[in-house]
């Protein structure tokens, strides 16, 4: 596993996930919770730099989080699920994964 | 989530903030010595506290769980990932703390600061009990927590800056 990341400004994009790919090959979903201290403009940050979101799809699923209360922010194998939220929770989020 | 003391505003606010990108791409730090010591303590408290009981509640918030109903499962995730977020947090914590009283500093040091900025309000603001709004209220001098209050919205503008600073 990679050693999570404390440092922000680094970005790592990741290769979009296939559309292709149906919920049986990706089970796992990672889920963002909405708290009262994040930043709306740092949890936009953190999406762009860990999923490689544009500035609007970040800022959209920020949106969701904070007026929904969870976004899935992204999904993928179990592996991937896990660390992402690791990469997640190295950022201050509230994140967790489960299968979908 | 919180909408910070900046949040929304869209144009430029004239005059100098204490955090500013230059024209460069580095980060201009316009914190007086007062500030820096201020920040440096609550820093380094939080430091103390990550080396010291990590079951302190207010610390929980730093390691969160990752499976809602899986205890199995949750405790296969923190042996294989506890010890590189407290480190890496600790690492980040001794990098500030290195570059505190810098002038200038570049974006992977203000990238840094930023995170570490986060944890400590992450922190401070569990222990304060804070809500959403609790930015955009104002301060009331006989609460006795007013001090910790005002911190928690100075550390607040202040990463909404290094957010602005870093942000591509």
């Amino acid at each position: 596993m990679t050693a999570p990341s404390s440092v922000p400004a680094e970005v790592e994009v990741e290769t979009p996930r296939d559309e292709r790919l149906d919920s049986r090959d990706l089970p796992w979903i990672v889920i963002v919770w909405n708290d009262p201290i994040n930043l709306m403009s740092y949890v936009t940050l953190v999406f762009r730099k860990l999923f490689g979101y544009s500035e609007a799809e970040a800022t959209r699923l920020m949106l969701q989080v904070h007026e929904e209360g969870k976004a899935v922010v992204s999904r993928g194998t179990r592996e991937k699920a896990e660390l992402d939220v690791s990469r997640l929770h190295a950022h201050g989020l509230w994140a967790t994964l489960r299968r979908e | 989530m919180a909408c910070g003391p900046r949040c929304g505003e869209s144009e430029a606010v004239s005059g100098r903030l204490p955090i500013e990108r230059t024209a460069e791409g580095d980060v201009r730090v316009w914190l007086s010595g007062g500030e820096r010591a201020l920040i440096r303590e609550a820093f380094a408290h939080l430091h103390e506290r990550l080396q010291g009981d990590l079951d302190d509640p207010a610390l929980e918030r730093l390691f969160p769980l990752a499976y809602e109903n899986a205890p199995e499962d949750e405790a296969e995730y923190r042996r294989l990932t506890h010890h590189e977020l407290l480190a890496s947090r600790m690492e980040a914590l001794r990098m500030v703390e290195k570059t505190l009283d810098e002038a200038t500093i570049d974006q992977a040091q203000a990238g840094v600061w930023l995170g570490a900025m986060n944890d400590l309000r992450l922190v401070l603001g569990t222990e304060l009990d804070v809500t959403e709004d609790a930015l955009g209220l104002p301060l009331d001098r006989a609460d006795p927590k007013a001090r910790e209050l005002a911190l928690y919205t100075y550390l607040s503008w202040l990463q909404e800056l290094l957010v602005e600073a870093v942000s591509p």
